[in-house]
C-alpha cells in the first residue's frame, strides 16, 4: 500500500541524534529475538532476567512509542474528519512544518456520507501501521439507518483505545466563573453505554445494553492510579451510579476499590454522578483525578471543559496498549463554524503537543505548547469562543511568531 | 373564584389529564382543597410544619391530610405503601412530600421508588430559577428540566452474563416517550415557555434515543407555537456551564434527566433551594423537596424549608392558585434577598422558626 507522504524540507539535525537512539533500541530488541529461538529452554532463568533488562526501559513509562520509520522521521496517521477538523489539522501541519518537527502525516479521509465501512477500516489499518494518529471528529448522520454505527466509536473499539485522558486546567488568560481548576479525567473508552448493542424486541420497545466487564474496569482503574502516581496526584475519585445500577456500576466500583488497595499513597473515594455534576458547578476545586465509565465520562468531561473555558481549549488523548489517538477532548464537529476561520485552534494544537510527547519529541512539544500558552495568556489573542476578536489564522501566526522568537536558529544546530 | 373556573375550562380544552380541574366534587368542601401531606423523616416534620404555618398566614385554601409512608408487606408478599396513604392520595390527587429515608438492606425498595410505581409518576419537573440574594457563580438561570421517570436506564434490569461481565438494560418505549414529550410541550404552553429542547445521545444509542427523538419530533408537530430543538447531551452540558440562559425547557430520558436536573440544581445553589414535582397518570401530582433527611440537624430547628416551600408554591400553581403562590414566593425571595434572617445553610444563623416567622410577617405585610 502506498503511503501518501508529505514532501517536506530536509530533516533537521536534531533528528539524527534520535536516529542513533532508536537504532540502539531496535538492536537491543532484535538481539533478544535472536537469542530465544537458538537457546530455547537452555538459558531458562537467565533469559528471563536478561530479557527483562533488555525490555525494561520500554515498559518504564505508561506509553510505548512506536519506532520511528525512515531515517528518524515519524509517520503519523491524520484523519481530517468533518466540520472544523480539516482546517484545524491544516494549521497543525503548518505549525509542524514551520518548527521542523520530524513528523510526516499520512492523510486518510473518512467519508461520513457513505454507509460502507471501507473508509474507516482503511483508517484503522493506517493507525495500526503507524501506531499514532491525530484526528478530527467524524460526523454521525442521523438520516442513516441505525445499523450505521458511529465511526469514531468504531475506531476506538477496534483499536482497543481503552483510556480517554483529559486534563482540564484553568488558564490564566481565559475569563471563567471558576478559578484554579486542575482536574484529570480518565474515562473508560470502549464499553459501558457505548457498546452499540441495541434491539427492538417488540414493536415500540427498544432495549439498549450497557456492558460492564471486570477486565476493562480493572484495566481502566489501574491506568488511572498509575497515571495519578506518575503525575504526583493525591486523590482519585470514582464516579458511578451504583445505588441504581447495582450490578453494573457496582462491579466498576468494586474493581476500582481493588486497584486502590494496591496504591496506599493515593486516597480513593467515590461519588454518585448527579452529586458530582452538582459539586462541579459549585466547587470544582475539590476534584483531583476522576475515573469513570463511558457515559458519565462524556458528561463530566464536557462539564469540566465548559468550566475551564469551552471546547476550543482542551486537548484529549485516547490510549490503548499499542496505539494512541489524539484529538480535542470534547470531540465536537463544529459544523456551524466550519470554514469561517473563527474556530479556536488551541485544543488541536495542544493535542498535537500531547502526540509529540507520546513520540518522545519533548523539545518540540514544549516549544509549541509554550507558544500556544503564551499567545493565550500573555498576548491574549483570543478567538470568538472565549470572547476575543481574533481569527484562527491570526492565532496560528502568533503561535508561529513565538516559536520563531524563542526557538533555536537552524544555523545554530 | 372565577379565575379557577376559567382555568379548568382551559385545561379541558387543552386536553390535559395533566392539569387537574380546580372544581372537583370529591375534594371541594368550603372552597378548601385537600392535599395529602407526607412529612417524611429527619428534618421533614419541621419543614412541613413551617410550610403549613406559612400557608396559614397566606390564607391559602388548603386543608392538609397528614399521612405517613413506610413500606408494608401487602397480601401476596409485594411491598406497598400503607393503604390509608394511598386512599388519601387517590382522593385528593395532590401530594406534598418531605424527604424520605432510603433504607439500606431493609429488604424493600426505596420509598420514592414505591411511590413512583404506585401512582405511575412518569414526569419529574424541576424548574430552576436563580434566587436573588443567594449568590452563585451563575445568575439569570431560568430553565425547567422535565425528566422521564419510569424507564430508561433506571429500569433496574441487570444480569450477570458470565462471571465478570454484567449487562444493564436501558429500556425506551414508544408510549412512555410520547407521554413525556406531550407533557413537556403542554407544560411549555401552559407556562408561557418559548422552546423545548430534547436532550439525547442518538449518535451513539441510535435505536433507543432515536426512538425517543422521533416521538419528540412527532409531538412537536402538534405544538407549532412552541419551538422545538434537539441537542446532544454533551453539548448541553458544555453549554449549560458556560451560558445557562440559552436553555428554556429541557425534556429527556431518565438518566440524562437525573444528571442534568442535579446539574441545574447546582447552578442555582443546590438541593436545599430547588423545588421538584412529579406528575403521574390520572391527574395525580406529588410535589417534593429533593434534599436528604439531614439526620444530623433533625429536631434542632436549623433546617431550611425553602425547597419544600418552593415545591408547595409549584403545587399551588399546578392547582391554579397563582395568586397565593406568587405571594408566598415573593415573600420567600424577599426574605432571602434581605439577608437579615437566614438559616445556616444560606449563610445566616437564624433558626428555622425565625425564618418561617419572617416569611409569615412579609406575607401579612403584602396583604
Amino acid at each position: 500500500m502506498e503511503l501518501s507522504r508529505e514532501l517536506s524540507p530536509a530533516p533537521c539535525a536534531r533528528s539524527d541524534r534520535f536516529l542513533i537512539k532508536m537504532a540502539s533500541h531496535g538492536a537491543a530488541l532484535s538481539v533478544s529475538k535472536m537469542i530465544s529461538p537458538f537457546w530455547g529452554g537452555r538459558l531458562g532463568n537467565t533469559m528471563k532476567v536478561f530479557g527483562t533488562t533488555l525490555t525494561s526501559h520500554r515498559n518504564k513509562s505508561l506509553h510505548t512509542p512506536p519506532p520511528a520509520k525512515y531515517g528518524g522521521r515519524h509517520t503519523v496517521t491524520l484523519i481530517p474528519g468533518d466540520g472544523i477538523g480539516p482546517e484545524l489539522l491544516n494549521h497543525v501541519r503548518e505549525v509542524f512544518r514551520f518548527s521542523c518537527v520530524p513528523v510526516d502525516f499520512e492523510v486518510v479521509h473518512v467519508n461520513s456520507d457513505v454507509q460502507t465501512e471501507e473508509d474507516i477500516n482503511n483508517a484503522i489499518t493506517a493507525i495500526r501501521r503507524n501506531g499514532v494518529a491525530l484526528k478530527g471528529n467524524i460526523e454521525t448522520k442521523h438520516t442513516m439507518p441505525p445499523s450505521v454505527k458511529s465511526r469514531n466509536n468504531l475506531l476506538r473499539t477496534s483499536l482497543d483505545l481503552y483510556a480517554n485522558v483529559m486534563h482540564c486546567q484553568s488558564l490564566p488568560g481565559v475569563q471563567t466563573r471558576h478559578k484554579n481548576i486542575d482536574i484529570m479525567i480518565i474515562r473508560e473508552n470502549t464499553e459501558g453505554e457505548y457498546s452499540s448493542l441495541e434491539h427492538e424486541s417488540v414493536s415500540g420497545v427498544v432495549e439498549s445494553l450497557k456492558i460492564i466487564t471486570r477486565n476493562n474496569s480493572l484495566r481502566i482503574a489501574d491506568y488511572a492510579f498509575r497515571l495519578a502516581r506518575e503525575k504526583g496526584r493525591r486523590r482519585v475519585t470514582a464516579v458511578h451510579k451504583a445505588n441504581i445500577m447495582k450490578l453494573g456500576d457496582g462491579l466498576f466500583l468494586q474493581c476500582c476499590r481493588e486497584v486502590a488497595s494496591g496504591y496506599p499513597d493515593i486516597t480513593f473515594d467515590s461519588m454518585i454522578v448527579d452529586n458530582t455534576t452538582m459539586q462541579l458547578v459549585s466547587k470544582p476545586q475539590q476534584f483531583d483525578v476522576m475515573v469513570m465509565p463511558n457515559l458519565y465520562g462524556n458528561v463530566v468531561s464536557n462539564v469540566c471543559a465548559g468550566l475551564v473555558g469551552g471546547p476550543g481549549l482542551v486537548p484529549g488523548a485516547n490510549y490503548g496498549r499499542d496505539y494512541a489517538v489524539f484529538e480535542t477532548a470534547t470531540r465536537n464537529t463544529g459544523k456551524s463554524i466550519a470554514g469561517r476561520n473563527i474556530a479556536n485552534p488551541t485544543a488541536m494544537l495542544l493535542a498535537s503537543c500531547m502526540m509529540l510527547d507520546h513520540l518522545q519529541l519533548y523539545d518540540h512539544a514544549s516549544s509549541i505548547r509554550n507558544a500556544v500558552l503564551t499567545t493565550m495568556n500573555e498576548t491574549r489573542l483570543h478567538t470568538a469562543d472565549i470572547g476575543g476578536q481574533g481569527t484562527t489564522s491570526e492565532v496560528v501566526q502568533s503561535v508561529m511568531r513565538v516559536i520563531q522568537s524563542k526557538g533555536q536558529l537552524t544555523s545554530e544546530l | 373564584m372565577a379565575g379557577c373556573a376559567w382555568r379548568s375550562m382551559l385545561s379541558q380544552v387543552v386536553g390535559g389529564a395533566m392539569r387537574r380541574p380546580a372544581l372537583s366534587s370529591a375534594s371541594f368542601s368550603r372552597g378548601m382543597q385537600t392535599v395529602t401531606l407526607i412529612p417524611g423523616d429527619g428534618i421533614g416534620p419541621e419543614i412541613s410544619s413551617s410550610v403549613m404555618k406559612i400557608f396559614e398566614a397566606a390564607n391559602a385554601p388548603i386543608s392538609w391530610e397528614e399521612r405517613n409512608v413506610t413500606a408494608i408487606k401487602g397480601p401476596g408478599g409485594k411491598w406497598m405503601i400503607p393503604p390509608d396513604a394511598k386512599e388519601s392520595m387517590d382522593k385528593s390527587k395532590i401530594g406534598l412530600k418531605g424527604p424520605l429515608k432510603t433504607p439500606i438492606a431493609a429488604g424493600h425498595p426505596s420509598m420514592n421508588l414505591l411511590l413512583r410505581k404506585t401512582f405511575d409518576l412518569y414526569a419529574n419537573v424541576r424548574p430552576c430559577v436563580s434566587i436573588e440574594g443567594y449568590k452563585t457563580p451563575y445568575t439569570d438561570v431560568d430553565l425547567v428540566t422535565i425528566r422521564e421517570n419510569t424507564e430508561g436506564e433506571y429500569s433496574g434490569i441487570e444480569h450477570v452474563i458470565v462471571e465478570g461481565v454484567v449487562q444493564s438494560i436501558k429500556l425506551i418505549t414508544e408510549d412512555a416517550s410520547r407521554r413525556i414529550a406531550e407533557y413537556a410541550f403542554e407544560y411549555a404552553r401552559n407556562n408561557q415557555r418559548s422552546s423545548v429542547t430534547a436532550v439525547h445521545k442518538a449518535n451513539i444509542m441510535r435505536m433507543s434515543d432515536g426512538l425517543f427523538l422521533r416521538k419528540c419530533r412527532e409531538v412537536a408537530e402538534n405544538f407549532k407555537d412552541v419551538r422545538f430543538t434537539e441537542m446532544y447531551l454533551d453539548t448541553v452540558c458544555l453549554n449549560m456551564v458556560q451560558d445557562p440562559t440559552q436553555f428554556d425547557v429541557l425534556v429527556m430520558p431518565n438518566l440524562y434527566g437525573d444528571i442534568l436536573s442535579d446539574l441545574c440544581a447546582g447552578l442555582i445553589g443546590g438541593l436545599g433551594v430547588t423545588p421538584s414535582g412529579n406528575i403521574g397518570a390520572n391527574g395525580v401530582a406529588i410535589f417534593e423537596s429533593v434534599h436528604g433527611t439531614a439526620p444530623d440537624i433533625a429536631g434542632l430547628d436549623m433546617a431550611n424549608p425553602t425547597a419544600l416551600l418552593l415545591s408547595a408554591v409549584m403545587m399551588l400553581r399546578h392547582m391554579g392558585l397563582h395568586d397565593h403562590g406568587n405571594k408566598i414566593q415573593t415573600a420567600c425571595f424577599d426574605t432571602i434577598r434581605d439577608k437579615k434572617v437566614l438559616t445556616k445553610d444560606l449563610g445566616g444563623n437564624s433558626k428555622c422558626s425565625e425564618f418561617t416567622a419572617e416569611i409569615c410577617r412579609r406575607i401579612q405585610d403584602l396583604d
